[in-house]
Formats: structure tokens, sequence, C-alpha cells
């Protein structure tokens, strides 16, 4: 029974990510001096989209069936794996936020495919893109990971997330850095991909579901907005600075901090253009020398002399 | 159980004795094909039987043998029962497939069975062989042979430059194994395993032994440098033949390393840090080369270079492990490294049939070419995604399984290693295969996307069909194997804990037998996640299917930003795919483009653009190095002269210089 713990976070994670969404678009409105659309408006276009007949491209096989729900569902089960409320943690292993990333890569390996079902150039190319940066951005994560992991001292990210322990403050923003631009990366926002541009020639995500309509635009969507929750759930997570705070204070600690990242992600698209897509890569080759940095200092004892003395 | 093994190679070898019998039908040859292919499943059956039952796995006969410095020594434990599976299983999936694959009119030569049998039999009679002249003699039968099944399609001239390659890389390896074993004879007086086992090699000898190994089995098992051969044989062998290569020959390089390691007894830490630099090097240029080709074979060879990296990994951070006394380290890492052995021979092999097919169906296996084929063969197109999924390591299949045991040593040594080293080797093998991981991502998406998906990019003489059915259970079998381990670990990993104790010196077997219950509470854990993801997938797509149940579908044309006659040329190709990564990785990959574009502002003619990923260890190492032995050797070829009383003279004089030597020695 306490494995109800881990179905907390897919849950809420269903009701709440497309409000993300919706803070971005209002921040990027208030800097741009607009009214801008309704905090609510992803939620609205979810329901229109659900109602509405789909049109398929013709070149498509049963691949274009499948990819939108396994793309979905592997997104929510991702997050089982990252607490909402710090607790026991049953599900814990070694290594389980693999699992977590690998589902994130199911995910991908169909959206790809997905895209390549229709035959298009202009989707080839957004997978193609797709690919290249999601490729960069793994390993990225994995020595993020490897060093978050190595400063709590567990083998599993449960564990880690569920129990505070003494953040080394140096090292946790090190590790914020990077984790955010992977975040950036992986959703497709400012610097890496812009999800408003007019041209399908420059776009990443939303050239890949460039045919997708009706219900499966809306479940596509629907992944994107959970997929963003849940990276800003970890970068949450990897700063939660209380302890022993009681659940009602801790739940909205943590979505306070959540929509923060949001109103980060809006004032960054706000105030930066789209990269080059060649200057990509340096960008994430920055990511990780700051990751590598920040593992290099967490394996030496130079920080745990210091608090001894 | 030995004995039905050995039983089993006999028959394999009368099997393909009777091929050469002449047969009315020409197509009747390809019969031993299924005999072999039941007499593989039969012999699988039974053991899996007979471990059932309880019966021991350590088993040595002897037999007495005329020959003059070896004994005939059979014996079997757990690691060599456990290379077994794969290559029963890949036996008898490749060989069945095989029986059809050879269209009328282009059957192969008369001794394609046999060589086939020599082949599968010599593997065998590898895993068997407890002595230093039988495993050489079977590990010459399984070359040669592998190297007369390349020779299959002998009128192309690339075969036969490919074959040449293959030739001369397994024979250098030899020299080495020869070289091994002279290290691991003298000392122990004795060609016996046995013996060796008993002998303690000074630090010295045995890291000789341990880099004339490494050269030797390296040379099978096509780790970077070695890796030459692989991206030629594959392709120019007929694809049960390649299958079969690239799925367990290749491992039998693995299966050597690991048979003089347990030799040996004492692991050196730095033999597990070069091999983790070996397989994190050969891991990620493996599959930074497989991005690049256009050759769905050739692809799949550099793809196998990959995995070997993968499973070098595991052995590396186990030895680390080892050394550096944390159990479960080892034990993780040699379990995940045995289990990729497994996984890798069962969806690579799949990989090459499928593959086969495509190439048989449509007559080519240029990847910028294909396109669409899933609507032609959905068979084929289903078995063959299922096995890229595998491939790159994703959840629910099987290479998954073997993968997080790996990421399990490597983060544990990451995390709780202590001082500085452990932790840095440990990252370093985390890193480089989830750098794999996404490459791998990249890499099978092209080839599925491009072979499978959108529209044929090119028209194909014939009408392309689904593959015969008997071709069919031959993708099929191994893909049971892929859905059982992935979903089922919790029964196959702790099957492995027998062989990896072997593998695993003796003063820690205490401290290791602990481990094995944390590590099965992990797989537990681990298990149920993947369930609850796997109900949650189910859940969602009930969910989703009764939403859209009654919406109506309109099928279209693909959006072309207005343009309503869309040509298959328009399509994105395989090699713009995996343009991105090309050009960032060029200076490691060697990317050679041909530009054909005039340069005026409306040009008349098309304008070909076109890349190429060559292999710059062969270009820039190998070519240049044989130039280089070529001009020395070049002056010594008056010796040669061609005349055959000059031999005579060679003769009588060698036999002269012997006989003043064994003088010599007498007095």
């Amino acid at each position: 029974m306490e494995l109800i713990i881990n179905f907390i976070s897919p849950v809420v994670a269903l009701i709440t990510a497309p409000l993300l969404f919706g803070i971005i678009n209002k921040t990027k409105a208030f800097f741009a001096g607009r009214k801008g659309a309704p905090l609510f408006q992803a939620y609205y276009d979810l329901f229109k989209l659900m109602k509405k007949d789909r049109v398929v491209s013709g070149t498509t096989s049963s691949i274009t069936k499948i990819a939108p729900t396994v793309i979905f569902a592997s997104t929510i089960a991702a997050t089982i794996f990252i607490p909402f409320v710090s607790c026991c943690s049953p599900l814990a292993f070694t290594g389980d936020f693999i699992l977590l990333f690998y589902l994130l890569g199911l995910a991908r390996f169909f959206l790809i495919l997905y895209a390549l079902d229709t035959g298009s150039s202009f989707e080839g190319m957004g997978a193609s893109r797709e690919a290249f940066l999601s490729a960069l951005a793994e390993p990225v994560v994995f020595i993020v990971m490897l060093t978050l992991l190595r400063i709590d001292q567990t083998t599993s990210i449960q564990t880690a997330f569920g129990l505070y322990a003494d953040k080394n403050w140096v090292i946790t923003s090190l590790i914020i850095i990077p984790m955010f631009i992977v975040l950036l990366a992986e959703n497709a926002r400012i610097p890496f991909d812009d999800p408003n541009t007019h041209l399908e020639l420059t776009m990443i995500h939303e050239v890949m579901i460039l045919d997708a309509s009706g219900p499966d635009l809306g479940i596509f969507e629907y992944a994107a907005s959970i997929k963003l929750w849940l990276f800003s759930l970890i970068i949450t997570k990897m700063i939660f600075p209380f302890q022993g705070l009681n659940i009602m204070t801790e739940v909205s600690v943590t979505v306070c901090l959540m929509f923060l990242i949001a109103v980060i992600i809006g004032i960054v698209e706000s105030v930066m253009a789209r990269c080059r897509f060649a200057k990509m890569p340096q960008l994430m080759y920055s990511a990780g020398v700051i990751a590598m940095i920040a593992f290099f200092l967490s394996i030496s004892n130079i920080f745990t002399t210091m608090v001894a003395e | 159980m030995l004995n039905a093994v050995i039983i089993y190679i006999l028959l394999l070898f009368g099997v393909g004795v009777l091929s050469l019998l002449p047969v009315k039908n020409k197509n009747g040859i390809n019969r031993s094909g299924v005999v072999i292919a039941l007499s593989a499943i039969g012999l699988l059956v039974f053991c899996i039987l007979k471990v059932i039952q309880g019966s021991k796995l350590i088993e040595v006969i002897r037999y007495s043998w005329s020959f003059p410095i070896g004994q005939l020594t059979f014996g079997i434990d757990p690691v060599s029962c456990l290379f077994t599976v794969p290559l029963l299983i890949l036996t008898a999936a490749c060989a069945l497939y095989g029986s059809k694959y050879f269209k009328s009119g282009h059957e192969p030569g008369i001794s394609h069975w046999l060589n086939f049998a020599l082949l599968s039999g010599g593997m065998m009679l590898v895993l068997i062989a407890r002595n230093a002249v039988l495993f050489v003699i079977a590990w010459e039968i399984m070359s040669f042979a592998s190297f007369l099944l390349v020779l299959t399609d002998s009128e192309n001239e690339k075969v036969r430059r490919s074959a040449l390659i293959y030739f001369i890389t397994a024979h250098i390896g030899t020299a080495f194994l020869l070289l091994t074993f002279f290290l691991l004879a003298v000392p122990a007086g004795s060609f016996e395993f046995a013996d060796f086992a008993k002998t303690d090699y000074s630090s010295l000898q045995a890291n000789l032994i341990f880099i004339s190994a490494l050269l030797a089995f390296g040379m099978k098992a096509g780790f970077l440098p070695f890796h030459v051969w692989l991206p030629l044989a594959h392709p120019s062998a007929p694809s049960h033949v390649s299958g079969l290569m690239s799925g367990i020959m290749i491992k039998m390089g693995i299966y050597g390393i690991m048979r003089i390691l347990m030799l040996l007894a004492s692991y050196h830490e730095w033999w597990g840090i070069l091999l983790i630099i070996l397989g994190a090097t050969s891991g990620i240029f493996g599959v930074l080369f497989a991005t690049g080709q256009n050759e769905i074979k050739s692809l799949l060879a550099y793809c196998s270079v990959e995995n070997i990296g993968i499973i070098l990994l595991g052995m590396g951070i186990g030895i680390v492990g080892v050394s550096s006394g944390v159990p479960i380290i080892a034990v993780l890492g040699f379990s995940g490294a045995l289990l990729h052995v497994i996984n890798h021979a069962i969806f690579k092999s799949l990989l090459f049939l499928g593959a086969g097919s495509v190439i048989r169906q449509t007559g080519t296996g240029d990847i910028n070419k294909l396109g669409g084929l899933i609507k032609k063969t959905p068979k084929t197109a289903s078995l063959f995604l299922l096995a890229s999924v595998a491939i790159c390591g994703l959840p629910f299949f099987n290479g998954f399984v073997s993968e997080i045991m790996i990421y399990g040593a490597g983060v544990t040594g990451a995390v709780k290693g202590t001082g500085i080293w452990l932790p840095i080797i440990a990252a370093i093998t985390v890193i480089s295969l989830s750098a794999m991981g996404g490459l791998a991502t990249a890499c099978f998406t092209k080839v599925f996307g491009s072979v499978f998906l959108g529209i044929p990019r090119e028209q194909f003489n014939t009408e392309t069909v689904e593959s015969p059915l008997p071709m069919c259970i031959g993708m099929g079998l191994p893909a049971i194997f892929i859905l059982v381990i992935g979903l089922f670990s919790f029964v196959i990993i702790p099957l492995l804990f027998t062989p990896v104790k072997t593998l695993i010196p003796t003063s820690m077997h205490s401290s290791v037998v602990e481990t094995f219950s944390s590590i099965a509470k992990f797989t537990q854990n681990f298990n149920i996640a993947i369930y609850i993801a796997a109900v949650i997938m189910i859940v969602s797509y009930i969910i989703f299917t009764l939403i859209t149940r009654r919406k109506k579908c309109v099928r279209m044309e693909t959006w072309g930003c207005g343009y309503t006659k869309p040509e298959s040329s328009m399509q994105y190709t395989a090699s713009s795919f995996a343009e991105p990564l090309t050009r960032v990785f060029d200076i490691p990959l060697d990317v050679d483009k041909k530009d054909e574009f005039s340069g005026e502002l409306f040009p008349q003619q098309n304008w070909k653009l076109s890349s190429k990923v060559n292999d710059w260890v062969l270009n820039r190492i190998y070519i240049p190095f044989t130039k280089v032995i070529h001009s020395i050797m070049s002056g010594l070829h008056w010796v040669q002269c061609g005349k055959a009383g000059v031999y005579v003279v060679y003769i009588i004089a060698t036999l002269f210089a012997f006989i003043i030597w064994m003088l010599l020695i007498w007095n």
C-alpha cells in the first residue's frame, strides 16, 4: 500500500501540468506589455482538441496510431519516480533515475518515429534535430544526477528527494545551472527552440507534430506539459530548502517553486532570442563542463574538510 | 549434459557432411538448415530440462587422443553454459531463416551448410574445450568456417576483399592466441586448463598474459581498434551468417577474455580501467560510425562494436569492483556484462535477419533508397522495431535490463566509492553508457524511420512482399526472448549469480553471496516499477481509444506548405537525418562529402550532394601500417622466385641446418 505515495506525482501532474504553460505565457505577455491569454488557456485548448476529429497524412502507418499513447504514457510513467511530497520511498532502487530518463527516451524514440512516419522533410528535419540535441543532453543529465546522488550519498533519486540531506550549496547551485539548460533543451524552449515561431524550418518540437491533429495533437501537448512539469519538479526538489515541514507547507512551497521556475522560463524567453542551431552544441558542452566541475568538487573532499574546520 | 553437447557437435558435423551428398532439387540442400535448427532446439530444451532437474553444471571429461601434445579434455562450467544458450538460440533461428533465404537461381555453393555446421559446432567446441591445443583447433575451425561463409558470394570482388581482410585479422588474432597459451603453458608445464588454474603466475606474467589475450580475443570481439573487419565482413556474408557471426561469434572473443581471467584468478585494477577505456571508446565511436553509415548491414556491424563496448564496460567495472573490494559493484558489473552477451546476441541477430529480409525483398541495402516497407512487410517491420527499441536499451525490453545492471555498478561506484579514482572511473562508465544510449536512439530511429516509414525513395524492380514463413519464424524466435528477458528479469537475473560467482576470485565469495539478496531486492523493485509503467501504458491506451473511438479519421496529403504533389525525393534522407551528428563529430569520423554544385546562380543540372563516413582506423592506421610492411617485405621478393628447383634447394638447406643443429645439441 505504501506504493500509493508513488502515484501522487502522476495525479498532480495530470491536473496541474498545463498550468505551467499558462504561467510562462502570462510572463511573456507581461514582458511584451500585453494582457496575454488566460492562465487556463492550455486546458481550454486540450478540451477543444479532444473533441475534434482527426486528419492524418496518407503516408502514415500503424506507428501513427500507437505513438501518441506510448509517448503520453511513458512521460506520465516517468513521473512516478519523483516524489511530490517527501516521505518514505518504497520503490527506491539503485539507479532508478535511469529508468526515469529511459522512459522519457522511449517517448522520444516514438516521437521521432511518429515524425518520420509522415515522410515529410519538415518532420524529418525536426526529428533529426531532436535526436541530435537529446543525444547531447543525455550525458549532461547523467553527470548532474551522479553529482546529486553523490552529495546525498544514496544511489536512488527517490531516496535522495524523499529525505532531507545536508545540502552543499556550492555544488547544488552548480548542478542547477546545467539542469536548467537541459530543461530548456528537452522541453523545446528558447534558446534551443522557439515554440511560437511561424516557420516550419526553424522549429524542433512543433515541427515533429506538424501533421498531428485533433486528439493526437492534444495528447502531444499534454505530454509536453507533463514533461516540463517533471523537469521543474526535479529542479525544485534539487533546491528544496526546508526540512520537517508539515505536509501543507511543503506542498505549497513546492508548488510556488515550480511556478517560479515557469516564471524564470518565461523571463528567459522574453529576453533572449533563439540560438543558432550550429551554436547549440556549445551551450550543451558548457552545461556539461559545469556539471563535471560540480562532480569533481563532490568527490574531492574540499568542502567536507571546510565543514570540519 | 556434457555428453549431450558432444553428441550435438558430432551430429552437426555429420549433418554438414551429409549436406554434401548430391540432391535432385537444387534448393533441397537448404533442408540441412532445418535439421541443424531442430537439433539446436533439441539440445536447448534438453539442457533447460537438465538444469531444472538440478543437474550440476560443472563437469569434465577426458578422452585419450593420439595427438602428440594435446589431450582431448572437454568440460563445462556455468560460464560456458551461459554462452551456450544464445549460441543454440541463434543457431536455430539463423539456420531456419537460412533454409529459405536463398532465392532459386541464387543457391549457395555446395559446401554452404557444411561450413555453417562447422561454424556453429566449432563455437560449441570452443566453449567446452579445456585444453589449449584443442581450444586452438576449435578456434581455427570457427574462424575458417566463418571465412568461407563470408565468401559465399565469392564472384563479387568486394566480398573477396572483405573476406581477405577478415582472414588476415582473424589470423593475427590466432597468432596472439598461440602466444597467450605459450605464456600460460610454460610456467604450468602443461596445456591443460586445469593446470593453468593451479599455477601461480607472477604479476609480470599475469600482465603479459592479459595483454596478449586482449589482443588475441580482441581481434575476434571487434572492439576499437580491432573492429576493421566487422563492417566489411558482415555486409558481405548472407544475412543468416552475419546474424550468427555478429550475434555470437564475436562473443567468443568476450568468452575468451573471461576464460583467461578465470584462469589467472586474481585481477589487477588497471585491467579493469583499461577495459573501461576500451569499452567507452569503442562504444561511443562504434555508435557514431554506425549513425553515419548508409548501408544497413554495415550500420548494424558498427553497432555491434558499440555493444561489445558495453560488455567491456561491464567487465571492466566488475574487475574494478573486485580489485577495490566492493562486491556489489563486481556482481552488478559482471552480471550486466554476461546478460548483455545474451541480449546483444538476441537482438543483433534479429536485426541482421530483418535487414536480410529487407535486402532479399527489395534487392538493396542502401538506407537512402528504401522507405515505406512497414506497409509491405508488416511482420518484418514490427520485429525490426522491437529489436531496435531493445538495442537502444529502452525499458520493457531486454537491453534495458543488462544496461541498468552495468549502470547500477557505475552509479554505486560513483556515489559510494571512496578515494578519487573509483568514483571517476565509475562515472566514466555511467556517462559513456548514457552517451551511447542517446546516440543509439538517433542511430536506430534513423534506420527504422528511413527503411520502414515514409514512402520508398526509389522504385524497386520487383513487387516487395513479406518474407516466407520459415524466415519469419527464424526472426520470431529471438523476439520471444527479447520480451521474456525484458519483462521477467526477476527470474532471469538470479540465474546469472552462479556464472558470476565463477568469475570472481574465491577469496571474495563469502561477501559476494551476501550481495545477492540486495541485488534480488533491486531487481524486484525495478520490475515493479516496470510493471507500473506498463499498466499506465495499457490504461492510457484504453482511455485514449475510448475517447477517440467515435472520431472520424480523414486521410490527407502530408503537409507541404500547400504544395499538393509531394514526391518521394522530397523526403528527408537518412544521410540528412544523421547530418547534425556527423557534422559535429566530423573530426573523429572522417566524413567524406561530395558536393557537385556548379556554383551558378540558376543551376541547369541536378545538384548532387553525397556524404560518406569513412573508417579512419582502417584508413589512417591499418592501411599505412600494412603499406610500410609491404615496402619492407618487397625487398625480399627474390626469395620467392617461383622455380621448383630453387624450392628443392631450400628444403635441402633447411634439412641440413636441422641436422647440424641436432648434432650440435647432442654433442
